[in-house]
C-alpha cells in the first residue's frame, strides 16, 4: 500500500463524480459508505504508519513538467497525519449529520470535491501541487456557502473567495521566486518543499519572502486584521459548510505556517515572533471579547474559534518542540470541539430556525442529551482538563512561556474570557425555566444526530485523558523540524530562540 | 540608366510563402466555385475552409526554423511559426461556429469565407516579417477583410462596430505609418535588421534619441489600438459587442497575437539596444491596462462586455511579459495564448449558444448576467463547463490559463520585476469577481421567466468545439511540458 497517499487523494474525486450517477435517494448513504471508506483509509494510514520515525513517510514523487520542476510529490509525517485523519472523519460526520433538503444530491457531490482538496493540501510537498489543492479548496466551498447559506450567502460567499485568492496570489509570487532563487543556485527548476528546505536565504530575502507567505497563510488562519471574512462565512454558512471551514480549512493556514514559513525562513520567523504574537493577542483577547457581545450562537462559536486559532499561532511561534506540537495538537482538539459546536448550534437550528440567545432558555430541560453534549463540549472549547481542548491550549502556551512570560499569560486570559462567554452562552440557553413556549416541545437528538455527536465526545474525553497515542508521533516529527530549523539558523538570536529539546540533542 | 536586376528564382525561396500562398489560392478557390454554382450551402464552404486551413497547418509545420526569402522580406524564424500555427489552430476553432442551428445572415455568403482566408493570409504576412511596410500591407489585408466580415453579421450593433473599428483602425493605420516613416527618417531603412545597425551606430549622437523614442511611441500607439491597451482600447467593448459572439471571440486571440508578435520585433529591438525608456513606457501601460480594464470589467452588465474587458486585462498581462525581453518571458507569451485561446473562444462559443435572435432578457445587451440565472437546473452540463472556462480565466488551478499565468509570472519574478508580479497577482485577484459573477448567477440564483430558450443555437459542430476547448482547458496540466518544449525550443532558436 505505498500509494495509500494517492488513493487517499483521488478516491474522493472518483466517488465524487461517479456520484453524479447516482440517484437523489440513494445519495446520502451513497455519501456516508464513501467518507466512511475514507475514514478507514486513512486509519489505515495511520495504522501503517511509523510512528517512532519523524520523518516523510510513503513519498510518492512523479515529475509532471520536469523542465518547470513540477511534480505530483506527496508524503506524510506527524504533523500532516492527524490532521488529514482528522478530515477524513470531520467530513464523514459532516455528512451523517447532514440536514439539508435542497439539491442534497449536488451538496455530497461538492463535499467529496472538497474532501480531495483537502487531503491534497495536507499531503503535498511540492509547492506548485499545494497551491493547486489550496485554490481548489476554494470553489467547492463558494458553492457550499453560496447555494446554501443564509440571507447574505452570496456576499459571505464571495468576500470567502476573493479575500483568500488574493493572499494566495501573493504567497505565489513568493513561491516563484523561491523557486527562481533554487534554479539560480542548483541550475534545475524544483518546486519540491523538501529541495527548497535545503536553501539558505540572506536575512534580507527572508524578510519579503516571509510577509509573503504570511499573506498568503493568514488570511486563511484568519489572522487579525484579516479576520473580516470568518464571521460572514459562518453566518451564512450551512451547518456543514461551517464544520468543515472550522475544523479543516482554517488548518490549512497553520498548517502552512509549520510547514513553509518555519522551515524556510527560520531566522525571518525569529526576527518576527514579536509582531506576530502581538497580532495572536489581540486576535485572542479582542475576538473574545467581541464573542461576548454576540447575540447569535453560532457568531459567539464563530469568534470563540478566531480566539483559539490566535493560541495556536503563538504555538506555532514559540519555536521550540512543546509549542508546535501543542499547536499542532490544539489544531486537532480545535477541529472536532468547534466542529462539534458548529453541529450543535446547527441541530437546534433546525428545529427553531433561529440562532438567537434570547429565543432559548431551559433547554436542559427539554432537551437533556443535547445539554450534556453541548456541556462536555463547551468545556473542551474552554479547556478544562482532562479534556481534549486543555492539552493542546496547555502546550501551546507552555511552549510560547519560554519565549516571552508576560505574553504567555496575556494569552491565557483567553481561557478565562473564553470560560465567561461560553458560559454565558450556556446559562443563557440551557439554564433557567423555559421562558419561550415554542421550546416546550423540542425533540431530543435524534439517532442521526446522536451517530455523528457521540464519537466526537468520546474523542474528546479520550485524548483529554490519554493523548499520548497523537502526541508522540506529532513530537516526533516537531522534534525533526526544530533540531532543522536549529541547524539552519544563521542568526544568533535565531540560534538562541529555536529549542532543541534534550531527548533530540542525544539522538543525533 | 537602371541596370536590370536578375531575379534567380531560387532565391526567392517561395517555400517560405506557402502558408499564405494556400489561404489565398484557397480563398480564390471559393470566389470561383461560387462563380460557378450558385446557392451552395454554408456547411460545403465551411468544411472546404476547414481543409484549406488543415494543409495550410501542414505547410506551416513543414517550414524551417530561422530562413529568409522573397527578396529578405519574409522571415521564418520560432515567433512566425508560433504565432502562424496558433492563427490556425484559432482558425480552425472558430470556422465551424459558423454551423449553428439557426440561420445568421453572414454565413449566407461565400464571401465571408473567402474574406476569413484573405485575412488569415493577411495576418500571416504580418507576422512572418521583420519589414515595417510587409507589416502593415499585412495589417491592413487583415483588417479590412475583418471590418467587413464585422459588418456582414447585419445587425444595427454590428454596422456600428465594423464603422466603430474601421475608423479607429485606419487611425491606427496612420500612426503605424507616421512611425515607420520616423524610424526610417532615422535609419534610412524600412528592415528591422537593417534598422538595429543604423540605431547602434547613432545611438550616441545628440537628439538623435529623441527620434527613435518617438518612433517608437507612434508604433505603439498602433500596437495599443490592435492589441487593446489602455488609453487605446475604448473601442474593444463595443465592437465586442456588436460582433456575432465567436467573432469577438476570435478578435481577442488572432489579430492580437499578430499585433503582439510585431510589438515583440519592434520593442525587442529598442530593449536590446538598451532604450530603457521604451521598456518602462509599456510596463506603465501593461500595468494601468489589467487595472483599469479590470475595474472596468466589474461593473458590465453584459457577459460579453465583460468577456471584452477580460481579454483587454489578459493582453496587459500579456505586454508586461513582453516588455520583459527574456526568452522565458517570450515562451510564456506564446503558452498564455495557446492556453487563452482555448478558454476564452470556449468561453465565447459558450454565448453564441445561447444567442437568441430577440434580446430576450434586457432591453439593449443580448447576454445580460440575469439570462444565465439558475443555468445548473436548466442545463447542468453547459453550466459546469461554462463555469469551468470561467474559473480558467481566474486563473484557479489546475484549469488551462493558471498555467499560462504562472509562467508569466514567473518569467516577471526571474527578471527581478517582484513588485510587478504582485501587482499582476493582485490583479488577478480584482479579476476573480467578475468571473466569479457569472458562477453565482449559474449556479447560486434561481431562474427568471422564460430562460427556456437560453439554448436556443445549440448544433452538433458548436458542442463540439466547446468540447475541445473544454477537454484542453481541464487537463492542460498534462500538455503544459511538451508545449512548452515546442515553445522554448522555437523561441530560443530564433534567439529572442
Amino acid at each position: 500500500m505505498n500509494d495509500i497517499l494517492s488513493i487517499l487523494i483521488f478516491f474522493p474525486l472518483i466517488a465524487g463524480i461517479l456520484g453524479l450517477v447516482v440517484s437523489e435517494k440513494g445519495i446520502r448513504t451513497y455519501g456516508i459508505s464513501v467518507a466512511a471508506v475514507e475514514f478507514l483509509l486513512s486509519l489505515w494510514l495511520w495504522f501503517a504508519f511509523d510512528t517512532t520515525s519523524g520523518t516523510m513517510q510513503f513519498v510518492k514523487r512523479v515529475a509532471l513538467v520536469p523542465d518547470f520542476g513540477i511534480s505530483y510529490y506527496v508524503g506524510v509525517d506527524g504533523i500532516s497525519l492527524f490532521i488529514i485523519i482528522m478530515a477524513t472523519l470531520m467530513t464523514l460526520i459532516g455528512i451523517i449529520a447532514l440536514s439539508v433538503k435542497k439539491d442534497i444530491k449536488n451538496m455530497i457531490v461538492t463535499l467529496l470535491f472538497l474532501e480531495m482538496a483537502m487531503i491534497g493540501v495536507f499531503v503535498s510537498l511540492d509547492a506548485v501541487i499545494f497551491y493547486l489543492f489550496w485554490e481548489f479548496s476554494l470553489v467547492p466551498m463558494l458553492y457550499i456557502i453560496g447555494a446554501w447559506g443564509g440571507e447574505l450567502r452570496l456576499y459571505a460567499a464571495i468576500k470567502f473567495f476573493i479575500y483568500t485568492f488574493a493572499g494566495s496570489l501573493i504567497m505565489l509570487v513568493g513561491m516563484l521566486y523561491v523557486a527562481y532563487t533554487y534554479q539560480s543556485v542548483t541550475g534545475t527548476w524544483s518546486f519540491a518543499l523538501t529541495d527548497w528546505y535545503d536553501l539558505i536565504f540572506p536575512l534580507g530575502v527572508q524578510k519579503w519572502l516571509f510577509w509573503a507567505f504570511f499573506i498568503g497563510f493568514a488570511i486563511k488562519v484568519p489572522m487579525f486584521p484579516f479576520h473580516t471574512w470568518l464571521p460572514y462565512a459562518h453566518g451564512q454558512a450551512p451547518t456543514v459548510g461551517s464544520v468543515i471551514l472550522a475544523a479543516v480549512l482554517l488548518k490549512m493556514g497553520t498548517y502552512g505556517f509549520v510547514r513553509f514559513s518555519l522551515p524556510m525562513f527560520p531566522d525571518a520567523a525569529v526576527l518576527y515572533i514579536t509582531p506576530i504574537a502581538v497580532l495572536s493577542l489581540i486576535m485572542i483577547v479582542y475576538t473574545a471579547m467581541v464573542a461576548y457581545a454576540q447575540k447569535d450562537m453560532k457568531q459567539v462559536i464563530a469568534y470563540s474559534s478566531v480566539s483559539h486559532m490566535g493560541v495556536i499561532m503563538l504555538g506555532v511561534f514559540a519555536m521550540n518542540a512543546e509549542g508546535i506540537t501543542g499547536s499542532v495538537f490544539f489544531m486537532l482538539s480545535h477541529g472536532i470541539v468547534s466542529g462539534a459546536l458548529f453541529l450543535l448550534v446547527g441541530v437546534i437550528y433546525d428545529r427553531r430556525h433561529t440562532k438567537l440567545m434570547s429565543e432559548f432558555g431551559g433547554l436542559a430541560q427539554v432537551m437533556p442529551n443535547y445539554a450534556l453534549i453541548f456541556g462536555v463540549m463547551m468545556m473542551a472549547s474552554v479547556g478544562l482538563p482532562l479534556t481534549m481542548g486543555f492539552v493542546g491550549e496547555y502546550l501551546s502556551l507552555a511552549g510560547f512561556f519560554k519565549v516571552s512570560p508576560v505574553m504567555a499569560l496575556i494569552g491565557g486570559i483567553s481561557i478565562i474570557v473564553g470560560a465567561v462567554y461560553m458560559l454565558t452562552l450556556y446559562k443563557r440557553t440551557f439554564f433557567g425555566p423555559v421562558t419561550n413556549e415554542a421550546n416546550r416541545n423540542l425533540k431530543d437528538l435524534d439517532g442521526k444526530e446522536l451517530a455523528a455527536l457521540v464519537p466526537l465526545v468520546a474523542i474528546v474525553i479520550w485524548l483529554g485523558i490519554y493523548p499520548k497515542p497523537v502526541l508522540v508521533p506529532i513530537d516526533n516529527s516537531v522534534q525533526t523540524l526544530v533540531s532543522f530549523m536549529h541547524e539552519k539558523a544563521q542568526t544568533p538570536e535565531a540560534k538562541q530562540t529555536i529549542l532543541v529539546s534534550k531527548r533530540a540533542k542525544e539522538a543525533q | 540608366m537602371l541596370t536590370p536586376i536578375s531575379v534567380n528564382l531560387a532565391s526567392l525561396n517561395f517555400i517560405t510563402l506557402s502558408p499564405m500562398l494556400i489561404a489565398l489560392a484557397g480563398a480564390l478557390g471559393i470566389l470561383i466555385i461560387d462563380l460557378i454554382k450558385k446557392d451552395l450551402d454554408k456547411t460545403l464552404y465551411v468544411i472546404l475552409t476547414i481543409l484549406i486551413l488543415f494543409v495550410d497547418l501542414g505547410a506551416t509545420l513543414g517550414l524551417t526554423v530561422n530562413e529568409r526569402g522573397f527578396f529578405n522580406v519574409v522571415v521564418i524564424d520560432g515567433i512566425t511559426i508560433l504565432s502562424e500555427l496558433l492563427i490556425i489552430v484559432a482558425s480552425m476553432l472558430f470556422i465551424p461556429l459558423a454551423l449553428t442551428s439557426k440561420r445568421f445572415h453572414e454565413y449566407a455568403y461565400p464571401e465571408y469565407f473567402a474574406l476569413f482566408l484573405f485575412m488569415i493570409a493577411g495576418f500571416q504576412f504580418m507576422v512572418a516579417t521583420d519589414n515595417l511596410i510587409m507589416m502593415f500591407v499585412g495589417l491592413e489585408t487583415a483588417s479590412l477583410a475583418l471590418y467587413t466580415m464585422i459588418a456582414m453579421h447585419n445587425t444595427v450593433g454590428a454596422h456600428e462596430a465594423a464603422i466603430k473599428y474601421f475608423t479607429m483602425g485606419a487611425l491606427a493605420a496612420g500612426f503605424f505609418v507616421m512611425g515607420s516613416a520616423v524610424i526610417y527618417g532615422v535609419s534610412g531603412s524600412v528592415e528591422l535588421y537593417d534598422i538595429t545597425r543604423a540605431f547602434q551606430e547613432r545611438l550616441g549622437e545628440p537628439g538623435v534619441m529623441v527620434a527613435m523614442i518617438g518612433g517608437a511611441m507612434l508604433l505603439l500607439v498602433a500596437i495599443g489600438f490592435k492589441v487593446s491597451l489602455f488609453p487605446f482600447h475604448t473601442w474593444t467593448p463595443d465592437v465586442y459587442e456588436g460582433s456575432s459572439a465567436p467573432m469577438a471571440g476570435y478578435m481577442s486571440i488572432v489579430p492580437k497575437i499578430a499585433m503582439i508578435v510585431v510589438a515583440i520585433r519592434v520593442f525587442g529591438m529598442y530593449i536590446d539596444l538598451g532604450i530603457e525608456t521604451i521598456r518602462n513606457v509599456v510596463i506603465v501601460m501593461a500595468v494601468l491596462t489589467m487595472t483599469l480594464s479590470n475595474m472596468m470589467a466589474l461593473v458590465q452588465a453584459d457577459v460579453k462586455r465583460m468577456l471584452a474587458y477580460s481579454s483587454i486585462s489578459h493582453a496587459g498581462f500579456v505586454m508586461a511579459a513582453l516588455a520583459l525581453d527574456t526568452t522565458k518571458a517570450n515562451s510564456s507569451i506564446f503558452l498564455y495564448y495557446a492556453l487563452f485561446l482555448f478558454t476564452n473562444l470556449g468561453a465565447f462559443a459558450m454565448l453564441w449558444i445561447s444567442r437568441h435572435k430577440d434580446k430576450t432578457h434586457h432591453s439593449r445587451f443580448h447576454h445580460p448576467y440575469i439570462k444565465f440565472a439558475g443555468m445548473i437546473h436548466i442545463e447542468p452540463f453547459a453550466a459546469i463547463i461554462m463555469a469551468i472556462f470561467m474559473l480558467a480565466l481566474t486563473g484557479v488551478p489546475p484549469f488551462g490559463l493558471f498555467w499560462g499565468k504562472m509562467y508569466v509570472l514567473s518569467a516577471t519574478v526571474d527578471a527581478g520585476y517582484i513588485w510587478l508580479a504582485i501587482i499582476m497577482g493582485l490583479n488577478s485577484a480584482i479579476a476573480a469577481y467578475y468571473y466569479l459573477k457569472l458562477i453565482v448567477y449559474m449556479f447560486l440564483k434561481s431562474a427568471p421567466e422564460g430562460s427556456e430558450t437560453v439554448y436556443n443555437n445549440k448544433s452538433v459542430p458548436l458542442m463540439i468545439v466547446i468540447g475541445i476547448a473544454a477537454f484542453v482547458t481541464i487537463l492542460s496540466i498534462f500538455f503544459v511540458q511538451p508545449l512548452m518544449d515546442y515553445i522554448t525550443y522555437l523561441i530560443s532558436a530564433s534567439g529572442y
